[in-house]
């Protein structure tokens, strides 16, 4: 029997454990498309190539499997672009099927043709033009492979019309993967855990500062065993919220630009930094210069690049999060550290994260009773900017996998189509994207595809009539010139909400909060509620960019 | 600082894309650049000479261990080792002066490749050093047209 390419391309999608693909079709992907016909797999049709990226990215933070989207050549291709950006930025996997013209008319500008591997070269950790059929099979084991080990990312392939209809009789689906340039250190080097071992039992001020790598590693057993171990206090990035459970009396919340005061005093103080799948990124270490200035630094990653390249490491330790912390736990010596612990609770006493009562209602309320009503149990989402950070704030992430947030890129349009992608992948799971009216607007055409296949994904908007974060800046930084921030023309989110036939429900007093939310849990349709909040609320507390962490503005004059 | 970076590449399409893009995303400079098969048709050398401080340097090795198609990077500054490139050198001529091209093109070893009547081409292979040298004292005559290849290099011994 002869395979066309289209049908090999999805045997081998379907062999690699791919039960899902976010898609769009065109032109090019028409044999592919009728494969799909009948192929037992599930297909989400979005409503823009951009979602599809979103939503593929969404299913993988919330199960850890690789995530799948499929656009067809030229602009739905390009429409891709921000999402896989996205999941770059952020070390998702993903693998991204783009369809391409005739590889004879490749060069040419032909119709729907974008040179979509020279385009995305910048932020694929790899990529793959499809030339011939029989090349297909070990294409696609390659890119799941490629995609999900090591520090994951996505890897795009490019299927030409004619590879995906010539055919071949017996395609090679190998169970092996060998590719002599790539292999990924799992283990930490002994001499260097014997030394983290040493530093960590002589530490009289240590601190955890783990990442996004707790959880693609699946570390969060192993951490909260370290910590049971050591009983050093853990402070987290935005993408590592959920890697070590948020109402542990260790946690310290999120540091950074909007960390709590105490995360960022006890790292600036700490004389030892345990770094864990993390990489010192900007928004975490204020002016670099000041950064842990007293501390010796482990720093514990599997990507190389990452080690030193911001921070200087004195112990680095390349692998995977999962493997060294169980090397570690093997002979972990605890410190002694009870004046450090209780310094840490003093400072926890004296600058509590909060927020002024007005008589508007306050996004952070809103926020605290989404985590109230729902018990922590859900899948929690955002787009980017004030909702993003009071989310990070005032939401106790329990559990691995259940915030899903574009930290690196920092993609308005994210959240919503994300929360779709982890509806299809939980579908018992609460799901919320926490929103701004800004955000909401990027991508609530896919408000259509959450109907069209019943996923009761919840949109809180927390709509203050502004694109907040940049109206905080203004507001700060810029004299109160609040130039192009205020969004005076906006839908009316329930009208559009029942326009698409999910339900909408507007709330403005502090009092409808919890019906509201109980509301939109129990209904079975999509639920998009339009929080009316303070319109001049902002996020404190705030590093100005380029200070040091210590340099916070409160604010609450 | 200058770096000679010696790096093993699979020789596929879209190679030279990816290592150039690299360099000119993260900002950090080629100085040249030069690639060829090596005796395993399957593997390319690209040989590339760079500068800047050691952190980037290091930045340097390590962003390319990352790329999926390159399979080993060297920094051969770092070793002993040889460079050397090829110069090709187009130089005017006036009445009288032919001679004096030539001995200087003797004193350094090189080769005359072409001549016209009011051109002499000159090759020349060796270090910067001696490059250098010659580029220098065929200047006063008019160099019309200077190309180079790019440094080649290897690790002297068995290394």
């Amino acid at each position: 029997m002869k395979y066309t390419g289209a049908q090999i391309l999805i045997e081998s999608l379907i062999r690699e454990g791919a039960d899902t693909i976010f898609g769009y079709p065109g032109g090019v992907l028409l044999p592919i498309f009728d494969v799909l016909y009948d192929a037992k797999i599930n297909f989400i049709l979005v409503r823009h190539e951009q979602g599809a990226a979103h939503a593929a990215d969404g299913y993988s933070r919330s199960t850890n499997k690789v995530g799948v989207c499929m656009a067809t050549s030229g602009p739905g291709a390009t429409n891709l672009i921000t999402g896989i950006a996205t999941a770059y930025m952020d070390s998702i996997p993903m693998v991204i099927i783009t369809g391409q013209v005739l590889t004879t008319m490749i060069g040419n500008d032909a119709f729907q043709e974008a040179d979509i591997i020279g385009i995305t070269r910048p932020i694929v950790k790899h990529s793959y033009l499809l030339k011939d059929v029989a090349d297909i099979a070990r294409v696609v084991k390659e890119a799941f492979h490629i995609a999900s080990t090591g520090r994951p990312g996505p890897v795009l392939v490019d299927i030409p019309k004619d590879i995906s209809t010539e055919t071949m009789s017996s395609p090679n689906y190998s169970k092996k993967v060998d590719i002599r340039s790539y292999n990924p250190t799992c283990l930490g080097h002994p001499m260097q855990i014997k030394k983290a071992i040493n530093a960590i039992a002589s530490s009289k001020k240590p601190i955890i500062y783990s990442g996004g790598g707790i959880l693609s590693s699946n570390a969060a057993e192993e951490l909260q065993k370290f910590v049971d171990i050591t009983g050093i206090p853990v402070t987290s990035t935005l993408l590592g919220l959920g890697g070590f459970p948020g109402t542990h009396p260790l946690f310290l919340g999120m540091l950074g630009m909007h960390g709590t005061k105490y995360a960022n005093y006890a790292i600036t103080n700490a004389d030892l930094v345990i770094a864990i799948g993390a990489r010192f990124d900007d928004r975490v270490t204020g002016k670099i210069d000041e950064f842990v200035p007293k501390a010796t630094v482990i720093h514990i990653d599997v990507d190389p690049a990452s080690i030193s390249k911001n921070v200087h490491a004195h112990i680095p330790i390349v692998g995977d999060a999962k493997c060294i912390l169980q090397q570690l736990n093997k002979e972990a010596i605890p410190p002694k550290i009870n004046d450090w612990i209780e310094q840490i609770e003093q400072w926890k006493k004296e600058y509590p994260l909060g927020y002024k009562k007005s008589g508007k209602l306050k996004p952070q309320f809103v926020v605290e009773k989404i985590y109230e009503v729902t018990g922590g149990n859900a899948i929690i989402t955002t787009e980017v900017g004030q909702n993003q950070m009071w989310a990070a704030q005032y939401y106790k992430f329990d559990y691995p996998r259940s915030f899903l947030s574009s930290g690196g890129l920092g993609t308005m349009g994210y959240g919503f189509p994300a929360a779709i992608g982890a509806q299809v992948a939980n579908p018992d799971m609460v799901v919320f994207d926490i929103a701004g009216d800004g955000s909401f607007q990027m991508n609530i055409q896919e408000l259509a595809t959450a109907i069209q296949y019943n996923l009761p994904v919840n949109v809180a908007i927390l709509n203050n009539h502004n694109l907040g974060m940049v109206r905080q800046w203004q507001e700060l930084f810029f004299n109160k010139r609040y130039s192009h921030t205020s969004m005076t023309v906006q839908p009316d989110f329930v009208k559009v909400a029942e326009a698409y036939g999910a339900e909408g429900i507007r709330v403005e007093t502090e009092e409808e909060v919890v019906p509201a939310l109980k509301r939109a849990i129990s209904s079975k349709k999509p639920v998009v509620l339009d929080f009316w909040v303070e319109e001049e609320e902002n996020v404190f507390p705030m590093v100005p960019a380029g200070a040091s962490l210590t340099q916070m503005i409160e604010g609450m004059a | 600082m200058n770096h000679t970076i010696s790096v093993l590449v699979e020789n596929r399409l879209g190679v030279l894309a990816r290592v150039s893009g690299l360099f000119s995303g993260r900002g950090y400079n080629i100085d040249s650049l030069c690639v060829g098969e090596t005796d395993d048709p399957m593997i390319s050398r690209m040989t590339i000479v760079t500068h800047g401080d050691n952190k980037i340097i290091e930045q340097i090795e390590k962003q390319l261990n990352k790329l999926i198609d390159v399979i080993k990077v060297m920094d051969v500054t770092k070793e002993d080792h040889v460079e050397r490139e090829l110069v090709l050198i187009k130089v005017g001529v006036d009445e009288g002066q032919r001679g004096k091209i030539l001995e200087i093109v003797e004193i350094f070893r090189g080769k005359v490749i072409d001549v016209s009547p009011k051109t002499i081409t000159v090759e020349i292979t060796g270090d910067e050093g001696k490059i250098n040298g010659i580029t220098e004292m065929l200047k006063p005559f008019g160099v019309k047209e200077l190309v180079r290849t790019g440094k080649v290099a290897v690790v002297r011994g068995e290394k």
